[in-house]
């Protein structure tokens, strides 16, 4: 088994809520990543929680750029990098709204041009940082500062665009099962090209639970279904160990949606819709683990 | 060094944020007794507050009871603050 080093890179303390699922995250990627790395952050959460100026609770080099310019920045810095004989490890860590929404532009052009840095999106499935608006990753039925009477459109599925670039690793990962994330970006950053993790970060003010259910609600979502880790490496497709036993005795989709408040006036047709798609992507990726299609 | 110094450049410290344990409502107690020392209240903590021989840091901890809520042995208890 791998052995997480004790080391942290984050200093005691971010100005992050109480229980912040993106921070317990980041905690293990910069862990997996070591000292020598540059954090690239675009307007996200993570880009407020630093600390002010002139302090900073980061213990590595972090870049703050624009929120649409995170993967072409990243990309920018990695060539230079390499060009200088260093291997410095580039990441970004970038909110869901600056990936499937603001960044993806920049996001897509970096994957094309193959440089070699790894991509991170923590998904708390709304723009958390301005306070909960809509985003292309909010899910169906989701209450949001701007859909009051929950979200009417599905989750953009930024995995399978992420995947049509063919990258040589991609895989998602969620911060209730640190040392799988731990292991992820491990593998992400020994490989050579774009890679991609997209990880589930349950977000307390934002989802409406208390704020010691953080974990909780990250091992709901992989237990119902509702999120999948697995991991994509040169195309192949393995689902991961909590993944695969939930696909074989899965709890029921409420569970996860009723402890949320985000869910409170979710129809019957939303929920269901929900575990039709939940099912769909179990079994396609079920399928192209075994090599069908 | 003096045209260095007017780059917007942050430094790192500890604290950079203020004594965040102000935020806290309810404080984790670990009772030793029922504690068989997992290690999982310091792996899930988000702030990194709980140190290798579990002890809570109460400047830093913000109180958000992952700590308790996921004690396999129930020997995490969340106390309210007399403030």
């Amino acid at each position: 088994m791998t052995e997480i080093p004790r080391e942290e890179y984050i200093l005691k303390c971010t100005s992050a809520c109480a229980g912040c699922g993106g921070t317990l995250s980041l905690r293990y990627v910069l862990k997996a990543a070591g000292r020598d790395t540059i954090l690239v952050v675009p307007a996200c959460c993570t880009s407020v929680i630093q600390g002010t100026y002139p302090n900073t609770a980061f213990n590595i080099p972090v870049y703050n750029v624009a929120f649409a310019s995170a993967a072409a920045c990243a990309s920018g810095m990695s060539t230079a990098l390499r060009a200088a004989g260093k291997k410095t490890h580039v990441i970004v860590y970038a909110g869901d709204g600056g990936t499937v929404d603001i960044g993806i532009q920049a996001l897509s052009g970096a994957f094309e041009r193959g440089t070699d840095f790894l991509y991170i999106c923590y998904d708390n499935e709304a723009y958390g940082n301005t306070g909960m608006q809509r985003s292309g990753a909010t899910p169906l039925g989701a209450r949001t500062t701007t859909t009051p009477a929950g979200k009417t459109q599905p989750k953009k599925d930024l995995d399978a665009i992420v995947a049509a670039h063919k990258p040589p690793y991609m895989a998602t990962a969620c911060p209730a099962y640190p040392k799988d994330l731990f292991q992820k970006v491990e593998k992400a950053l020994s490989y050579r090209g774009p890679t991609f993790i997209h990880i589930l970060s349950p977000c307390p003010p934002g989802w409406r639970f208390s704020t010691e259910k953080t974990v909780e609600m990250g091992k709901l979502a992989v237990r119902t279904g509702m999120w999948v880790l697995y991991e994509r490496e040169q195309g192949k497709v393995t689902i991961n160990g909590p993944s695969k036993a939930a696909m074989v005795k899965p709890l029921p989709a409420e569970e996860y949606l009723r402890a949320q408040g985000r869910f409170g006036g979710i129809s019957a047709e939303a929920v269901s819709r929900m575990k039709d798609d939940a099912a769909a992507l179990a079994q396609r990726l079920q399928k192209e683990e075994k090599g069908i299609c | 060094m003096s045209q260095r110094r007017r780059l917007a450049i942050s430094r790192p410290v500890t604290g950079a944020c203020g004594k965040t344990g102000s935020w806290r409502v309810f404080s984790p107690l670990i009772d030793r007794e029922k504690c068989n020392a997992c290690g999982l209240c310091a792996m899930y903590c988000p702030e990194a507050a709980i140190s290798e021989d579990l002890a809570i840091d109460y400047d830093f901890c913000k109180g958000c009871g992952i700590c308790a809520n996921e004690c396999p042995k129930k020997a995490v208890s969340m106390e309210r603050e007399d403030k």
